[in-house]
């Protein structure tokens, strides 16, 4: 008994308790919230206040790509890194002000919904889902790859056990609660989440500056009594690397704007964040609740470069010119799941680490760490993921905090998973078989197809978890670029472009998404040519994660030219336009 | 004031707000965080430079901002043209 307190309980042991302990908390939500009607399976019933919504939205917006991969993705990129912060933070700015209050007084279930209606058109509703279902999957088979990731790393189990382990949790709260039980449950892990992801943070912070904010720490002087400023060391110490400086980056100035603005206006449009804002009451409560979610998430994202500078520097001071025999025992840990790889290469027992991959590709793409790469005198490679993983261990903080982690990653991915699958039933059940198939369908036959909508989506997207084709990962990011293709034009001429006909909408997302699937096709994947083609080829120097914005300016372009040769949309749906307009007497959620 | 004209009203003076505070959504984070970053890296505040800093803390800010000040002003428009209720 003496011993256990002396040595603790392990990070192991800390991982179950705390892990185990949130488990429950989420099935117990879901149990006490499960939904009895269709109304609360889209959309909670439509009476959730305005701050529950918030954290729901913010947990539901925040994936474990948010949560881990994020800040070391930073760490990597420097100033770049930009683009992620502030394209994900910023298209809530365009969501409050120019979607959430119309399409919550517009007062139905989902964005086809609204498009279909709008747009007085089968056909245009056809289209909405078929994009909503195409950039909800492109999202989602990410996601349940990085709940799989997560769970293999924290619990010790190999990844395709950790996929059907989140389905499994997943399908039980989604199939049960439906928008209800997930929307408490996401208030709960956003709990979590932010917690874990805080905890870390401050008390690295105070290490290294001796500042307990974060977001201040990381603009301060190093707590070694040298008076250098934290960032200009890093400046310094990527430059002797051979990096670029850390505060100025290394991407073209239109890909950055390109980027950003595509990641923005996609946040705008992804189905599964749009729908948070048909589930409150009022639309003054949409508002409301864009701005706490966006405060909410605001944290975790002003926190994440601050770990980024953090977890760089610790870093390299670490592991730079040391001798492999004396790595701490993180190295070692990480290096068995090859997520660090070092090869001595000139067999000097100390580790260079400079700019430059240290390992060939094999011909899967992936680093082969048989075969060390002989141009670059780099020996070590370093996942990004490793920046918030192995941040705790690294900076030494105690077990608890590091079991801490374990939990928050998985609220992250659960959380998003749950939320995307959600859309997914809505689309088949709501939009495809309640709208265009049997619309006689009744209440409760409904309410069943959604929750096998849920199960087959589930299977689905587990599917993809276990057997990922290449092509999702590398789609992911791009989830945005086609939400920013299709949706968000569509809905922003809907309410602010009385004259806006189905003939220019229906035009307009088309060319939209069909332009930037092509260009994702041809400079992401490579299908037309033999390889992925160079840099020097991308249209106006701008990436296929950046060109969501050229095929959005499309959209536009096309959707109010065909509108100028075609006739005006027929009177009650102008009316239907003035009423949104209008934020008083928003009717409950409706079919 | 009918009801057409006075919804006309209501939404002219929304769509002038929208303008208002979109600009400086833009301006923070497209102008000082971008496009003008290299020009405001020359001024340090702390250890940051100025650009980086509206890159990867400033603009989030103000989005924050932004969001909580066009509800403020819409509540009291909502009253004013009485849609409130």
């Amino acid at each position: 008994m003496y011993s256990l307190v002396a040595e603790g309980i392990g990070v192991q042991n800390w991982t179950y308790i705390l892990v185990g302990i949130t488990f429950a908390l989420y099935i117990g939500i879901a149990i006490w919230s499960r939904a009895g009607s269709t109304k609360e399976f889209y959309v909670a019933g439509g009476g959730v206040s305005p701050l529950a919504n918030g954290m729901a939205t913010a947990a539901d917006w925040m994936s474990a790509a948010s949560f881990i991969s994020m800040a070391g993705i930073i760490s990597f990129a420097g100033y770049d890194g930009a683009v992620y912060l502030m394209g994900w933070t910023g298209g809530y700015v365009l969501l409050a002000l120019l979607l959430a209050p119309y399409l919550r007084k517009f007062g139905k279930f989902t964005v086809p919904d609204f498009i279909g209606d709008r747009y007085y058109s089968k056909t245009a509703r056809i289209v909405a889902v078929l994009c909503a279902l195409l950039v909800s999957f492109t999202y989602v088979a990410g996601q349940m790859r990085g709940v799989g990731i997560v769970f293999s790393r924290f619990l010790e189990v190999d990844i395709n056990t950790g996929v059907i382990i989140g389905m499994l949790i997943v399908l039980f709260y989604a199939v049960l609660g439906g928008m209800k039980g997930i929307t408490y449950t996401q208030v709960a892990q956003y709990c979590v989440l932010i917690f874990a992801f805080m905890v870390p943070a401050v008390f690295i912070s105070i290490q290294m500056t001796g500042n307990p904010i974060p977001q201040l720490g990381f603009g301060s002087e190093l707590a070694d009594g040298s008076g250098t400023y934290l960032l200009d060391k890093l400046d310094g110490l990527s430059t002797e690397l051979g990096f670029a400086e850390y505060t100025e980056g290394s991407k073209s100035l239109i890909d950055v704007f390109a980027i950003t603005l595509a990641l923005m206006v996609g946040t705008a449009g992804l189905p599964h964040v749009i729908v948070r804002f048909f589930t409150v009451k009022r639309v003054k409560d949409a508002r409301k609740s864009a701005g706490i979610a966006l405060l909410l998430i605001v944290i975790l994202y002003t926190t994440a470069p601050a770990v980024a500078v953090f977890a760089r520097t610790n870093m390299i001071e670490t592991v730079s010119n040391k001798a492999y025999s004396d790595v701490p025992e993180w190295f070692k840990k990480w290096e068995e799941t090859n997520l660090i790889s070092f090869s001595d290469k000139n067999s000097d027992g100390k580790i260079q680490y400079f700019s430059g991959d240290a390992f060939l590709k094999g011909e899967d793409g992936k680093f082969d760490f048989e075969k060390p790469n002989p141009n670059t005198e780099n020996e070590l490679y370093v996942d990004r993921d490793i920046m918030v993983l192995a941040n705790p261990e690294i900076a030494k903080l105690p077990d608890w905090v590091i079991a801490l982690v374990a939990a928050g990653g998985l609220a992250a991915a659960l959380s998003t998973a749950a939320g995307l699958l959600l859309v997914i039933s809505a689309s088949v059940s709501h939009d495809l078989i309640k709208k265009i198939v049997n619309p006689k369908i009744s209440e409760k036959g409904e309410l069943v197809a959604a929750r096998l909508s849920a199960v087959g989506a589930v299977c689905v997207a587990g599917y993809f978890g276990i057997n990922p084709p290449g092509f999702v990962a590398a789609t992911v990011a791009l989830a945005f670029g086609l939400a920013a293709a299709s949706f968000f034009p569509a809905i922003i001429l809907g309410i602010f472009f009385k004259r806006m006909n189905k003939e220019g909408a229906i035009a307009g997302m088309v060319v939209g998404i069909v332009t930037m699937l092509l260009y994702m096709v041809k400079f992401k994947l490579g299908w037309f040519d033999d390889v992925v083609p160079d840099k020097s080829e991308w249209w106006f120097g701008i990436s296929p994660e950046g060109f969501g914005t050229i095929a959005m300016v499309l959209n536009f372009i096309v959707s109010i030219v065909i509108m100028k040769f075609t006739e005006a949309p027929p009177k009650e749906v102008q009316e239907i336009v003035e009423n949104i307009r209008i934020p008083s007497g928003a009717g409950e959620a409706t079919h | 004031m009918t009801d057409k004209s006075n919804a006309k009203a209501y939404w002219k003076e929304n769509i002038r707000y929208l303008f208002i505070l979109l600009g400086i959504w833009f301006l923070v984070s497209f102008g000082a965080g971008i496009i003008f970053k290299d020009a405001l890296n020359t001024i340090k505040i702390g250890g940051f430079k100025l650009g980086f800093w509206f890159a990867q803390q400033g603009a989030m800010y103000v989005f924050v901002i932004l969001i909580f000040v066009y509800v403020r002003i819409m509540n009291k428009l909502d009253k004013k043209y009485g849609f409130d209720v």
